[in-house]
């Protein structure tokens, strides 16, 4: 109620009425004929950028368990090459990880005859098993990162008072260390997931039509240029805004102690 | 050397990546220079914005802080590549306006004043925030002293609120200078010949992916771990006069 009321003061109605103004005059005076001969092509690039990103952020944060718990308590010859890992990742530009892996492996593949003869070859030939594998180890850079964090954040007392009742490591794994480590990373989680919804559009780069190479190809057969950029942008926005709320859902049912405000 | 290299195999790369017109080295490095230009640009450039918009946050009238909101909430919610399109677009078909009105020919944006502006205004988003908690973190005693003595905003600005929110600052600041120069490889997507785009062209013409993917990533990698060494410079002097907060920090 209090957000509603929040929304309701003079100022920032003036505000949603400029907006709504904003809105009108897009609608009225630039030009919509060409959404009606898109529409199937855009909602088919929606369901594609949703469907890349579900599948990198549960890829790459599978990932990015064993990468951060290795640089927070594995010994060294697993916490180097997990911290070589990440920063790599994290210090070249993700537009470069996904051409290397697209131009650089799709070269290399069809020199070998057991790739090509192999039963794997239809997906290798296309372009998305690589946006996939590029934007799922992106992913997984940034999480490991995020996740010996949150490992390393989980108290000792808590892990100490499991081991003196005799539980199995892989039990306290489970049980307290992993549960907690999430807990504690879960806004930054929700966060770095806006960042990855962001960085699908860099996959239409390699011909993955999703829902910005929609719009390029409006852009390009049409010549009108800011009618699809302005409907892009408020796609985006409400994935976003999506995410946001879903991961504020999931943090109110988290039970935590250190609630502020 | 020759000889190391031959039986490394390298040594088509290595003739591949010399700086001499058949190499591309030289190719290479120009696009390293005209990406850390446009990021060095656009780094100050949001800086500004960022400085502008932290100081409206704190201190603005309540519509000023309801429109910087909506500001830094649109820009971290839309992918830099489609602002990156949409601010292009808007930004020349400005000037493109601005000159006619004023009776001149239409202007060709240079490639590295659009990056700067298309980066920059991404970068003042983050920036802003960056910037307004810093100086949130700035114990209020200091300012409130500051205006005490009767200094005037410009010079409490200078020599306190800056100084003093340097140390807080630096991390985010850091991050912020590593996403500019990640950023850069999406002006490849318009045309612009930053390294990320004079890679592709090379590898493009030679068929040798791997070596030019592959240099281009060391460089980039060079870029981030020399200025991630820069960066704890600057923040160790600009935390010269604190107390250690390696404890309990953040």
């Amino acid at each position: 109620m209090s957000d509603l009321r929040a929304l309701l003061i003079p100022r920032r109605l003036f505000l949603m009425a400029l907006f709504a103004g904003f809105v009108i005059w897009c609608a009225l005076s630039l030009r919509w004929d060409w959404l009606p001969q898109y529409l199937p092509l855009a909602i088919e690039g929606l369901w594609r950028t949703i469907w890349i990103l579900v599948v990198t952020v549960v890829l790459g944060f599978m990932l990015a368990v064993p990468l951060g718990l290795a640089q927070a308590a594995g010994p060294w010859y697993l916490a180097t090459p997990a911290r070589i890992f990440c920063t790599i990742i994290r210090g070249t530009p993700l537009l470069l990880q996904i051409w290397l892996l697209y131009y650089g492996l799709g070269s290399l593949f069809p020199q070998y005859p057991w790739i090509r003869g192999s039963d794997l070859w239809p997906y290798l030939r296309q372009a998305w098993p690589y946006a996939v594998l590029a934007l799922t180890l992106s992913y997984a850079g940034y999480e490991g990162e995020v996740m010996r964090g949150g490992f390393a954040s989980v108290q000792k007392g808590q892990l100490e008072a499991a081991r003196a009742f005799g539980m199995p490591r892989f039990t306290i794994f489970r049980r307290i260390w992993l549960p907690q480590a999430i807990r504690n990373v879960l806004p930054t989680l929700g966060g770095e997931t806006i960042l990855q919804l962001k960085a699908t559009p860099l996959v239409a780069t390699i011909t993955v039509i999703e829902i910005y190479a929609v719009s390029s190809r409006v852009r390009a057969d049409t010549f009108i240029v800011y009618e699809p950029l302005l409907l892009l942008a408020l796609v985006y926005m409400i994935i976003a805004g999506l995410i946001a709320l879903m991961f504020r859902w999931v943090e109110n049912r988290v039970p935590s102690r250190r609630r502020e405000g | 050397m020759e000889g190391l290299l031959d039986t490394l195999g390298l040594a088509e790369a290595a003739s591949l990546l010399s700086l001499e017109p058949p190499g591309w080295g030289g190719n290479l490095l120009r696009g390293l220079v005209n990406s850390l230009q446009i990021a060095l640009g656009a780094f100050g450039f949001g800086l500004l914005i960022g400085l502008g918009g932290a100081y409206g946050k704190l201190y603005g009238g309540p519509l000023l802080r309801d429109l910087l909101a909506i500001y830094t909430t649109v820009i971290r919610a839309v992918p830099e590549l489609v602002l990156i399109l949409i601010l292009y677009y808007v930004g020349s078909d400005l000037i493109n306006q601005a000159a006619t009105a004023m009776g001149y020919d239409r202007v060709e944006i240079s490639g590295v004043v659009a990056g700067i502006w298309v980066l920059g205004v991404v970068q003042g988003a983050y920036a802003t925030e960056v910037l307004r908690g810093a100086i949130q973190a700035i114990p209020p005693g200091q300012l409130e002293a500051a205006r005490a003595f009767g200094m005037p905003p410009l010079m409490t600005l200078r020599r306190v609120t800056i100084p003093a929110m340097m140390g807080f600052a630096t991390p985010g600041l850091a991050n912020l200078w590593l996403i500019a120069t990640k950023d850069t490889a999406l002006l490849a997507i318009v045309g612009f010949s930053e390294l990320t785009l004079e890679t592709r062209q090379a590898a493009g013409s030679t068929r040798a992916y791997f070596t030019f993917f592959l240099a281009a990533g060391a460089l980039y990698l060079l870029v981030t771990l020399f200025s991630g060494t820069i960066f704890a410079r600057i923040e160790k002097w600009a935390r010269r006069g604190q107390p250690s907060l390696r404890e309990g920090g953040r």
